[in-house]
C-alpha cells in the first residue's frame, strides 16, 4: 500500500459523534458514534428497527438529530449542501420521475450535482444502461432502476457513497450484477457506508461491519468475521448416495455436527467460515459427496 | 443560493405541470370557456358573433374568479405533498440543493405553468376579438386584466403551497385546497353579505373586509381596469373611489402581492424547518 493510500485511509471521511434521534419517546438512534476512514467500506448490520436507515437519513439531513455528523470534515447540519455534494446516495427503492427517460434523469441530476452534462451519458454506460437511455424510468425493471440509482450517485464523482439496503428488492441475477458494480466502485477508492440484511453482501464488500441493535452499536468487527462474531451458523445441504445416508449421519454426529436427513441429502449446520469441513470429514470416511447447496 | 439550480428545478416543475392531467383539464376548460363566454356575451345582447372588449372582459373576470383559483390551489397543494408521498422529495433533498432553492424552483416553475395556461386562454380570446373586430378596443387594459389574473393565480398557488407544506398526503392537501376554493369563491361572498346584513357594516368597513379575500381584490381591480370606476359595487365601491381614488390602481396589486408573499413565506418556513423526510 503506497503512502498516499495510507494517508487517505487514516483520514476520517464520515464521522458520527454521539448522534441521537428520537421519535417521540423512542430512540431510533441512541448515542451513536462511528468513524469511517477514507476509502473504507463499512456496513451497518442489524434487524429491522435497529436504527440503520435512521442514521443514514440523519447523515443526509432528512431528519433532525442531536449530536454531530461530519462528512470530509464538514458539519452535515451547518454545511449540509457542501456535505451532500460529497455524497452519492442510493436508497432502498429509488423514487424518480417516471415520465423522464433514463437519459433525461441522468442529465437532470448531473446538472443538479454540478457535473458536466457529458458525464450523464458515460455514467449510464458505466452501469450498463446506455441501451436503455431512451426508456422512461417508469418502464425500467427494479434491477435497472437500482443501477440507475448507482449511476446517479456517482455523478459529480463524490468521494462518499451511501447505500441503504440497495439490493433488498432485487432478484438474484440483478443483485449479483449490482454487487459486481459496487465492488468496482469500491476498488476505485470510494468511501462506502451501506446497510444490509444479507450476510454475503457484508462478507463480500465490507472492511468493517457495525452491528446495531436498538439504535446503538452492539459490536464492530471485520466484515468477513461478522457471522463468527455473532455466533451465526449456516446450513449446508450435502447430497450423498442413498445407500450412504445413514452412515453419513453417523459420521457427522460423531464429528460434533448437528445434522439431519432431508430427502436425498443431509442438512448440516456449519460455521460460516468452515462450510467445507463436513465434506472433508465425509471424504475421509470414504463417503462421496455428489453435490452440495448453501441453504 | 444558486440561480442555476433554482432555474433547473423550475424547468422540471414546469415540465411536470404541463404533463399533469388535472392541470391540462383546467387549462382546456379555461380556454374553451373563454371562447364560449366571448361568443355568448354578444349573443345575449341579441346579436350573433363575438362580443366587444367590455363584455368579453367582464365575462372573463367571472371565468377567472371561478377557474383560476382552482388551478392555483390544486397545483400548489399537489406539489410538496405529492412529491413527499411519491418519495421523490426526500431523494431531491439528499442532493446538493438547498431547501430554499427547491422551494423557489417549485414556485417559479408552477407560476410559469399558470402563466402559460392564462396566456393561452387570454391569447386565444384576444386573437378571436382581433379577428372579429380588428383587435381589442383597449389592448393595454386587456393585458392588464391578464396580468391581474396571473397575480390572482399566484396568490392561490401560494395558499396551495402552504396547504401542501402542512400536509403529508397529496389527496388531503388537494381536499383542503378545494375547501379553500369554496371558501374564497362562494362562502367568502355569502359570509360577507350575511355579515353586512346582520351587523349593518358601514361602507368603509365593508371595503376593508372585502380586501381580506384576494378574489374580491382581483374583482375590484379588474372592474376598475375595464370601467375606471367601482360604482357597480355599490356603496363600498363608491366609498373606495371617493376615499382612495387613484391609489386604488396601486393598492389592489399591492394587496395581491402581499397575498402572494405571506402564505409562500410561511410555507417556506414550514418546509425549511421540517425535519422528518
Amino acid at each position: 500500500m503506497n503512502k498516499a493510500m495510507n494517508e487517505a485511509m487514516n483520514n476520517p471521511m464520515i464521522e458520527f459523534e454521539r448522534v441521537t434521534k428520537r421519535f417521540g419517546r423512542r430512540s431510533a438512534v441512541d448515542d451513536f458514534s462511528l468513524t469511517v476512514a477514507a476509502q473504507q467500506a463499512v456496513a451497518l448490520w442489524g434487524p429491522n428497527g435497529a436504527g440503520k436507515t435512521t442514521a443514514i437519513k440523519c447523515l443526509l439531513g432528512l431528519l433532525r438529530y442531536a449530536g454531530t455528523i461530519r462528512i470530509d470534515g464538514l458539519d452535515a447540519r451547518r454545511n449540509g449542501r457542501a456535505a451532500r455534494r460529497r455524497i452519492g446516495y442510493v436508497p432502498q427503492e429509488i423514487a424518480l420521475y417516471p415520465d423522464m427517460t433514463a437519459a433525461e434523469t441522468a442529465r437532470f441530476f448531473a446538472r443538479l450535482r454540478g457535473a458536466p452534462a457529458s458525464q450523464a451519458h458515460s455514467i449510464l454506460a458505466q452501469v450498463g444502461l446506455d441501451d436503455q437511455a431512451a426508456k422512461p424510468v417508469g418502464a425500467l425493471s427494479g434491477g435497472m432502476k437500482q443501477r440507475l440509482a448507482l449511476g446517479l450517485a456517482l455523478l459529480g464523482d463524490p468521494p462518499v457513497l451511501i447505500l441503504d439496503e440497495p439490493t433488498s428488492n432485487l432478484d438474484r441475477a440483478a443483485r449479483d450484477h449490482f454487487l459486481h458494480l459496487l465492488a468496482q466502485v469500491k476498488a476505485a477508492g470510494k468511501t462506502i457506508l451501506y446497510t444490509s440484511h444479507r450476510l454475503e453482501e457484508i462478507e463480500l464488500l465490507a472492511d468493517e461491519a457495525v452491528v446495531m441493535e436498538s439504535g446503538r452499536v452492539r459490536a464492530v468487527c471485520p466484515g468477513h468475521a461478522l457471522a463468527q462474531t455473532l455466533g451465526m451458523r449456516r446450513t449446508v445441504k450435502l447430497h450423498v448416495p442413498a445407500e450412504s445416508l445413514d452412515q453419513a449421519l453417523q459420521v457427522l454426529h460423531a464429528g460434533g455436527y448437528q445434522a439431519s436427513r432431508n430427502g436425498r441429502g443431509v442438512l448440516v449446520e456449519v460455521r460460516p467460515d468452515a462450510k467445507a469441513e463436513p465434506i472433508g470429514l465425509l471424504g475421509r470416511a470414504a463417503i462421496a459427496v455428489v453435490d452440495f447447496e448453501l441453504e | 443560493m444558486s440561480i442555476a439550480t433554482v432555474w433547473l428545478l423550475a424547468q422540471k416543475e414546469l415540465r411536470d405541470a404541463l404533463r399533469n392531467r388535472w392541470f391540462l383539464l383546467y387549462t382546456v376548460a379555461f380556454v374553451a370557456l373563454a371562447l364560449g363566454l366571448s361568443y355568448l356575451a354578444l349573443a345575449g345582447a341579441g346579436m350573433a358573433g363575438f362580443a366587444g372588449f367590455g363584455r368579453t372582459a367582464a365575462s372573463l373576470i367571472n371565468l377567472v374568479l371561478l377557474i383560476v383559483p382552482l388551478m392555483g390551489l390544486t397545483v400548489g397543494a399537489q406539489s410538496l405533498a405529492g412529491e413527499h408521498e411519491r418519495g421523490t422529495l426526500s431523494y431531491l433533498l439528499a442532493q446538493p440543493a438547498g431547501r430554499a432553492e427547491i422551494f423557489l424552483g417549485k414556485f417559479i416553475g408552477l407560476a410559469l405553468s399558470l402563466l402559460a395556461a392564462l396566456a393561452l386562454g387570454f391569447g386565444i380570446s384576444g386573437l378571436v376579438m382581433a379577428a372579429s373586430e380588428g383587435g381589442p378596443a383597449d389592448p393595454a387594459a386587456y393585458l392588464h386584466l391578464a396580468w391581474l389574473a396571473w397575480l390572482l393565480s399566484l396568490t392561490m398557488l401560494s395558499v396551495g403551497l402552504l396547504i401542501s407544506a402542512l400536509s403529508r398526503r397529496a389527496s388531503v392537501a388537494v381536499g383542503v385546497g378545494l375547501f379553500f376554493w369554496l371558501v374564497f369563491v362562494f362562502l367568502g361572498d355569502l359570509g360577507m353579505m350575511g355579515t353586512v346584513m346582520v351587523m349593518r357594516v358601514p361602507a368603509d368597513a365593508l371595503f376593508w373586509i372585502a380586501l381580506a379575500n384576494p378574489l374580491q381584490v382581483f374583482k375590484m381591480a379588474a372592474i376598475l381596469d375595464i370601467r375606471a370606476t367601482l360604482d357597480v359595487l355599490g356603496p363600498a365601491g363608491i366609498y373606495a373611489i371617493q376615499r382612495h381614488g387613484d391609489w386604488l390602481g396601486l393598492l389592489f396589486p399591492a394587496i395581491l402581492a402581499v397575498w402572494v408573499l405571506s402564505p409562500a413565506l410561511v410555507a417556506y418556513g414550514r418546509f425549511a424547518a421540517r425535519g422528518d423526510f
